[in-house]
């Protein structure tokens, strides 16, 4: 055995080790704690009228999708044409927490941008983004009709994550 | 359209780069000396297009061109100018961009002044060089393109993380990667020298200024990038052996036994395969970082934004060079055992000793880094290896490895006599021994086991490396007195004994205590009171700030007063600590706000950190020694005989 071939096999069997690594999982998948557990239960207003309040409780029964948002974060504005899609086709209950946010331009956001959301909570001082594990915008929940967060998805959705990711988790439930 | 000609810009730097590498490699091979010549052009027509790709970028980000994604997603209206230039190599497409510029930069070099090496050499590193700038390129037009526009275009950008408006991380990035892409040079050497079988001394003395000049620009940036980890993050720690950090730090480490290698292979011929296996893992080292910091694989305070296709990508590419390098290493390699010996006392078997625990150390920092991976595949769980465990592992290889230091660099080539060995070396060691009970005893009143083997470690390495210059100073008129590879070698060894003076002292004696300050107060930490005289709210172009104002006394003597802030950033909302410092050679003083508390108060952290400034002044002397040594005349002579041969050249055929 020629002893400079050494550092070859030492070196493939890093690169095999890596490439398992890499194949192991996305790497976006950070672990979240809320995963398999009820959704943290919320109370806050509306973001279109602060006399209403929206919580955990409006979302029970159905499949729901909870998008967590702000005017100030790019990768949402890139994420809303497929949300307004995904409204209008009726798949899903989309409820949305606007996160950190000032609420004069998060209205202005949907007048001029359009509004997927069935209702958005304000979540002026990010304390409801804490009890979620929010690391920053966008994330999107997906919650089951038993008020399960089955999902959770760190940036931008796309109609491919969407197929994915969320569709597959709903089908073995059973979408309605 | 500007950001339409930058991409076009890239693509035919793409093409440019392919001519690179076939015609003179393919070239050299056939001995055509048409076919070679074509490489320094195509250097040279790529390097412009890198640098157009690059200004236009810069332009983008500048102009506040938002319908560039890239830009929309890293810079914002408000941003300071310099923040703006810098944004360009902020997140992973524009430093990616970045690190092809610099190696296109670090290829024009290579081919303007290797008019001293056989035409067919110079071809063929430059061949290898081109081959490495195709990988990048691909790397960044298929995978992470930052001309990707946005449609439509943002109002306004998602700015600039807080973390990197900071003029330290704005040159931070740049002087690293010269040092990574740096080492790709030594590579290339490596690879020409193996493919043309033409492995005898030469081949070291031509590597060994551009491994230098590689190895200071890495050491500059580690040592700015722990500076800024220091004021910036706000803990006051200088090292954390985060992952990120790691990735830059064993390619140093690499290096460093590289240019100790090099040196013994030019000057007895030894260590050859030793040595182009060096060459090959400093590079691999610096690709293994990329990939480890881009493709999101390991969990780390500063990685990029991650994406399992680049993983993919940068491991293929890390496979195909390693992979190659290495199959041609086993095959040429074996030719290069060399019977020339040496005595067991010789600086031969220091330089030996060196290499072997500098690369227990590199093993030492990679098996930590990796660690949580192999955990996480294993078990499922995300665990991270912290700096206890690195600060006693490392400590296994260093300590041995100072003390040999010392010994090394005056021992001689060959074989050493011993007796005028032993007696040289009587009274640095007892004075080095002393130092090392009298530093932490009579100056910090405390010692202990570790406290003297750190000092006296530094005052060994101190007083050997002063021995040379000293000898010199004080030699009788006439004589030659030492070259500039010793005065580099005793000026960069210096460096290394200030460095390990700062780890010791600021590891043993640095105080750190969280305290709750309320405007009025004061509070005594290491016989220093600190007052907070008052708390106002201050606006910076896109952030607004907290900022207090602490006076610091001593014994009621006036020391300092220091305005910590902390920092809101508008358009990302979080949150920044900005440390108010008094530097000082002999100590820091550090005060950075925590939280805002019930009553009115701030929870303030205040640290007494002394000698730390030791750790960046050994960093920087270490690399200044590196740029003496490239100085030496031997490199100078060989510019000067092919200047004078083109003159005669000239004159032949006028």
């Amino acid at each position: 055995m020629n002893r400079y071939l050494w550092p070859l096999i030492a070196v493939v069997a890093l690169l095999i080790f890596l490439v398992m690594g890499l194949r192991h999982g996305d790497p976006r998948a950070l672990p979240s704690p809320f995963i398999g557990k009820p959704a943290p239960q919320f109370e806050l207003p509306t973001l279109k009228n602060p006399e209403v309040s929206i919580g955990t409780e409006h979302m029970a029964g159905n499949y729901a999708l909870v998008n967590v948002w702000a005017t100030w974060c790019v990768m949402c504005r890139a994420e809303h044409g497929f949300l307004l899609d995904l409204a209008k086709s009726g798949a899903i209950p989309i409820y949305g927490i606007n996160w950190r946010d000032s609420r004069p331009e998060a209205i202005r956001w949907l007048y001029e941008l359009g509004d997927p959301y069935l209702a958005s909570a304000y979540d002026e001082d990010g304390r409801v983004g804490i009890d979620w594990g929010v690391y920053g915008a966008p994330e999107t929940f997906l919650v089951d009709p038993e008020g399960t967060v089955i999902y959770k998805h760190l940036g931008p959705l796309d109609p491919a994550i969407w197929q994915r990711e969320f569709v597959s988790r709903m089908n073995d439930g059973g979408a309605d | 359209m500007i950001p339409e000609i930058g991409q076009f810009a890239l693509i035919l730097a793409l093409s440019l780069a392919i001519c690179q590498t076939v015609f003179p490699l393919v070239g050299a091979h056939r001995n055509d000396v048409a076919m070679m010549g074509v490489g320094r052009t195509a250097a040279t027509g790529q390097f412009v297009f890198v640098g157009i790709a690059f200004a236009c970028l810069t332009y983008a980000f500048v102009a506040d061109d938002f319908s560039v994604l890239y830009v929309a997603n890293h810079s914002q209206l408000a941003l300071p100018t310099l923040y703006k230039v810098s944004a360009v190599w902020g997140a992973h497409e524009g430093s990616l961009l970045l690190w092809i510029f610099i190696i296109t930069a670090w290829t024009v070099a290579v081919s303007r002044f290797s008019s001293g090496l056989p035409e067919a050499f110079a071809a063929r590193v430059i061949g290898v060089l081109g081959f490495l700038s195709v990988g990048f390129l691909l790397f960044a037009l298929l995978t992470s393109n930052p001309f990707d526009r946005l449609i439509p275009a943002a109002a306004d950008g998602g700015d600039l993380n807080p973390l990197l408006q900071d003029p330290g991380l704005a040159i931070h990035p740049p002087l690293l990667y010269i040092g990574y892409v740096g080492f790709s040079v030594a590579f290339a050497f490596a690879i020409a020298a193996m493919i043309s079988g033409d492995l005898d001394q030469r081949w070291a003395k031509w590597t060994r200024p551009w491994t230098t000049v590689a190895w200071m620009f890495l050491t500059l940036g580690i040592a700015l990038g722990s500076w800024w980890a220091y004021y910036e993050l706000g803990w006051g720690g200088w090292w954390f052996w985060d992952a990120v950090e790691n990735a830059s730090f064993m390619p140093w480490l690499i290096g460093t036994a590289l240019i100790h290698s090099l040196a013994v292979t030019e000057k007895r011929g030894l260590f050859k395969s030793w040595t182009l296996l060096l060459a090959i893992t400093a590079f691999s080292l610096s690709l293994l970082g990329t990939f480890l910091v881009r493709s999101g694989i390991i969990v780390s305070v500063h990685a990029f934004a991650t994406d399992p296709t680049r993983g993919f990508f940068i491991l293929t590419f890390l496979a195909v060079v390693v992979i190659g390098a290495l199959l041609l290493y086993a095959w040429r390699a074996p030719s290069l055992d060399s019977d020339v010996g040496f005595g067991l006392l010789s600086r031969e078997t220091f330089l030996l000793l060196n290499n072997v625990l500098l690369v227990v150390a590199t093993a030492l920092v990679l098996i930590g880094t990796l660690a949580p991976l192999v955990i996480e595949m294993a078990t499922g769980g995300k665990i991270s290896i912290g700096p206890p465990w690195f600060n006693v592992a490392f400590l296994v290889p260093t300590i041995p490895l100072i003390i040999l230091l010392g010994l090394g660099m005056h021992t001689a080539w060959r074989s050493q006599d011993k007796t005028p060995w032993t007696r040289m070396l009587r009274l640095p060691a007892i004075a080095a021994l002393v130092l090392g009970v009298v530093i932490p005893l009579f100056i910090y009143g405390r010692i202990s086991v570790l406290l003297v083997v750190g000092c006296a470690a530094a005052a060994w390495i101190v007083v050997m490396s002063l021995i040379h210059p000293i000898r010199s100073l004080l030699r009788e008129k006439g004589t030659a007195g030492i070259t500039r590879s010793v005065l580099g070698m005793s000026v960069a060894h210096l460096g290394m004994g200030f460095f390990v003076l700062g780890v010791t002292i600021v590891s043993a004696f640095g105080i750190e205590s969280d305290r709750a300050l309320r405007p009025g107060e004061t509070i005594e930490v290491a016989g220093y009171e600190f007052e907070m005289r008052e708390l106002r709210n201050v606006e910076g172009p896109n952030f607004s700030a907290i900022e207090a104002e602490i006076e610091i006394r001593k014994g009621g003597d006036f020391v300092a007063t220091l305005r910590p802030q902390k920092r809101q950033y508008l358009v990302q909302k979080n949150w920044m600590t900005e440390a108010g410092i008094r530097a000082g050679l002999d100590k820091d003083l550090f005060v950075a706000l925590g939280d805002q508390l019930g009553n009115g108060g701030w929870s303030v952290r205040i640290q007494y950190k002394p000698m730390i400034r030791f750790i960046w002044l050994g960093a920087l002397i270490m690399a200044l020694g590196g740029l003496i040594a490239i100085t030496d005349k031997r490199y100078r002579s060989k510019v000067r005989k092919t200047a004078t041969a083109d003159a005669a050249a000239a004159e032949a055929t006028a």
